[in-house]
């Protein structure tokens, strides 16, 4: 009885470590690269600490992982701000469950030394947590935690000790961190989830994702690994149930990627296809350690997965690389002296091609490169070539099945005799990998057969060019010039618009075949930068093009003299396509009559449009013929007249000065009020000469003040004076 | 004839009474008016100048004739608020209109000389 109990508790303690393990270790189809060296530079630009410390527990974490699975040496000064980090968490009373579960984490890739109390401490307060915890982070962060702490005593050893060191623990005093209520617990959690296959992330929340189905996936993990009794094993069969109801909502591209997406859109924690696909891989990974391995992912949904992960390339967000870089580590779990049943499924085999075109005047030979996703050595296998189709054709296979030779040293299977009937051109190859051993195709997945595109690319042959001026009715030749189109060619021809030109050549492959390019163009350019482009045709090998110039008088907006002549030929598979000016002709068109169409204008420089524009100057109304001065300066004196005329009247009137005050008070005012308006009329006049109105009313404001106040003294003294007057 | 003749003595029967009844008129109002005509002529005389040789600095020609124009309208004012017969403006002392009529001058020819450029 006893020792069946030790034997289940080691089963489960193993299920744990391995748990952990992969925990820790979470270090196309298309065919897309395996992570390269551009990825350990990535992560060492995106995870660099600012000013020696990370922004956060997490991001150490994720560092710090992304840093092991590469194989990245992490610096001195990585390792200090981690351990720094790590202990202002461990060590203060306020740090949140959230701060614990990152902080034990990354303690977990960095060992740094915890004491014994510290430990006891967050043990007390995780256990707390999970009694106390409602939500499922709650539970995700607290169960996850005390996870790491069964093992931390255990990570100084290598991983093939890890089975004695837990078996030991299990002994010591390290059994409080059992779960006795592990059966409430998994209750708990599984009440969460929905018969979508999404979980909810509260009870409160109707928010449901795929994202939350990864996370409580790996929290009823570790639930079952923390059990201090075995958990009724229905229960735990019944998450598969769970795990195909999710996997029915997985998505696919046409490439054969699969992935997870969540729809929420207004949803605060919308995380995109990336991080909620590999939290779902990193909960199916956590389960299939703790779960006896019947419902594994079959090979397909792993290549799709890994196809998902590697086609995203490098990502440039610190977050993405780590999610991207994990959730690999997690699809190929294959360490040494590890017992391969625990896998989540079939580890998926990569085969990529560093390039796809051969030459056949550089005579390099095809390479193929199969690795494992986090780009390790594959196991011994065979690649052949099944076939090569021309593109976009259904005959028969224009090679013979081969296998490729595999060179050890450089990793790397090469085609090495490409038969001769292979000639320059766009092909389809289909290749096969062949496992040596029977028992690696339950292991790996290799994806069936690989149909790749591959360019064949050599120098064509350019002969017999040659430029021709034709007269147009008799067809006779006027004048003939050979091309030379591999070197330097100026001709110098010309023509009218009673004559035709014609220039042609013979394109052959080095097999001897005809050849037909993407791009035959004749171009002839005008002085003025007008340009006509005109296609050449072809009848088999020979290519010949035809201007008569008759037709084309309309087309050439009747310009007539030098028109530069270029002439294009090129191809993708063409090693040497051209682009060549080949002379000029000096073309002789009539006149153009009335109507006829301008050519459209030609910008100078296409920068000019950016140039700044001409200023705008107003526009004045055109002046006028003055008339003489004298003339003017006679009416400016009739203009006075009326003046006089107003004097006269005045004086007519009897106007005096009587009124004038006598006191000397009211006399200076009197004056000053006279020269006040004096002053400002006079400004007026200076206003016209040289001022400008902001001084002008400057000045106007300052004499008005003046004014005014003067004005009121010897107004109202003599309003006063008048009153006085009335009523005496 | 007769009817001519009387036509012709009613008109200058109305001079007269209108020339009479103007000599009534107290000295300052009479002072506004002599300055109201001058201001009028000056105008015309600018109206004719630009008759005669176009209207080419068009601005030059409107500050002129709006400038006597402007202070026409404002002795007008002035003499309708001095008017002692005027029983509206019974309660305003006159010094406070001719301030008024200062003031409303210099504003007028402020933007005039601005506007004579």
């Amino acid at each position: 009885m006893t020792t069946n109990l030790h034997f289940e508790m080691v089963r489960g303690l193993v299920g744990f470590m391995v748990l952990l393990l992969l925990l820790s270790i979470c270090e196309a189809a298309s065919f897309y690269q395996p992570i390269s060296d551009s990825h350990r530079s990535a992560a060492l630009e995106l995870f660099s600490p600012d000013h020696g410390s990370f922004n956060s527990l997490e991001e150490t974490y994720e560092a710090l992982r992304t840093f092991d699975i590469l194989g990245i040496e992490k610096k001195p000064n990585v390792i200090t701000a981690a351990c720094h980090l790590i202990s202002n968490a461990v060590g203060s009373s306020s740090s949140t469950t959230k701060d614990l579960f990152y902080a034990l984490k990354a303690n977990s890739i960095v060992k740094c030394k915890i004491n014994d109390k510290a430990f006891q401490d967050i043990l007390t307060r995780l256990n707390t947590a999970v009694n106390d915890a409602s939500s499922l982070l709650d539970f995700y962060y607290s169960i996850g935690g005390l996870v790491l702490i069964k093992l931390s005593s255990c990570f100084y050893f290598p991983p093939y000790v890890l089975i004695h060191c837990l078996a030991m623990l299990n002994q010591s005093s390290n059994a409080d961190v059992h779960l006795t209520n592990a059966d409430e617990i998994f209750h708990s959690v599984k009440a969460f989830s929905q018969s979508d296959g999404r979980w909810r992330y509260s009870s409160k929340n109707p928010e449901s994702s795929a994202f939350a189905a990864g996370i409580a996936f790996e929290t009823l993990a570790g639930v079952v690994s923390l059990a201090s009794s075995e958990l009724d094993q229905s229960l735990v069969s019944t998450l598969n149930n769970d795990i195909s109801k999710l996997f029915d909502s997985i998505e696919k591209y046409d490439d054969g990627a699969l992935y997870f997406d969540d729809k929420l859109v207004d949803g605060h924690d919308h995380q995109g296809p990336l991080a909620t696909t590999s939290s779902v891989v990193r909960g199916l990974n956590a389960f299939a350690a703790v779960s006896d391995g019947s419902h594994n992912l079959p090979g397909n949904k792993t290549l799709g997965l890994a196809n998902f992960f590697l086609g995203i390339g490098v990502p440039g967000d610190a977050k993405d690389l780590f999610n991207q870089i994990d959730s690999l580590a997690c699809l190929e779990s294959n360490r040494q002296g590890f017992p391969l049943a625990f896998l989540m499924g079939s580890i998926p085999l990569i085969f990529s091609l560093p390039f796809t075109v051969i030459s056949l005047t550089k005579k390099n030979s095809l390479q193929v490169k199969v690795n494992t996703v986090l780009g390790s050595n594959a196991p011994p296998l065979t690649v052949k070539l099944v076939g090569a189709f021309t593109s976009g054709s259904k005959d028969a296979s224009l090679v013979e099945s081969q296998e490729l030779v595999f060179d050890a040293g450089t990793g790397l299977h090469n085609l090495n005799n490409l038969p001769k009937s292979i000639d320059v051109g766009s092909y389809t190859f289909v290749f096969e990998i062949l496992l040596h051993e029977p028992e690696h195709e339950k292991v790996y997945v290799t994806g069936g057969q690989k149909k790749v595109p591959i360019f064949v690319s050599g120098l064509i042959k350019i002969e017999n060019a040659e430029i021709v001026i034709l007269d147009s009715d008799l067809g006779s030749i006027e004048t003939q010039k050979k091309l030379d189109l591999a070197g330097q060619s100026d001709v110098s021809l010309s023509a009218n618009h009673l004559q035709k030109l014609r220039v042609s050549f013979k394109l052959t492959t080095p097999c001897g075949l005809a050849f037909m390019p993407h791009q035959a163009l004749l171009k002839l350019r005008h002085e003025s930068k007008v340009e006509h482009i005109f296609v050449v045709g072809n009848s088999g090998e020979q290519f010949e093009i035809v201007l008569n110039f008759l037709g084309l008088v309309e087309k050439f907006f009747y310009l007539s003299g030098r028109y530069d002549i270029e002439l294009t030929v090129g191809d993708v598979v063409m090693e040497n396509s051209l682009l060549r000016a080949i002379g000029h002709i000096e073309l002789d068109l009539p006149e153009p009559p009335e109507k006829a169409p301008r050519p459209p204008p030609q910008p100078a420089d296409p920068y000019s449009r950016y140039v700044p524009k001409a200023e705008i100057t107003h526009i004045f109304r055109a002046p006028e013929k003055r008339p003489q001065k004298e003339l003017s300066l006679a009416f400016m004196g009739l203009t006075f007249l009326p003046l006089l005329g107003f004097l006269f009247g005045l004086l007519r009137l009897g106007v005096n000065l009587k009124n004038f005050p006598t006191n000397a008070m009211p006399a200076t005012f009197a004056i000053l009020f006279h020269v006040g308006i004096g002053a400002v009329l006079l400004l007026y006049v200076f206003f016209w000469l040289k001022l400008d109105l902001f001084q002008t009313l400057k000045l106007v404001g300052l004499l008005g003040v003046f004014l005014v106040f003067v004005g009121h003294r010897i107004l109202s003294y003599l309003a006063a004076t008048s009153a006085k007057l009335k009523s005496a | 004839m007769a009817r001519e003749k009387s036509s012709k003595d009613n008109a200058k029967a109305l001079f007269h009474s209108l020339r009479s009844a103007y000599a009534a008129t107290p000295v300052n109002l009479k002072i506004i008016d002599l300055y109201v005509g001058f201001a009028v002529f000056t105008a015309l005389i600018q109206v004719v100048y630009m008759a005669s040789v176009g209207s080419f600095p068009f601005n030059s020609f409107l500050s002129g004739v709006l400038s006597c124009v402007g202070t026409a309208v404002l002795a007008v004012c002035l003499r309708i608020q001095v008017n002692k017969e005027n029983k509206e403006f019974k309660d305003l002392p006159p010094e406070r209109a001719f301030a008024d009529f200062v003031l409303c001058n210099l504003v007028l020819h402020l933007v005039i000389m601005n506007f004579l450029g």
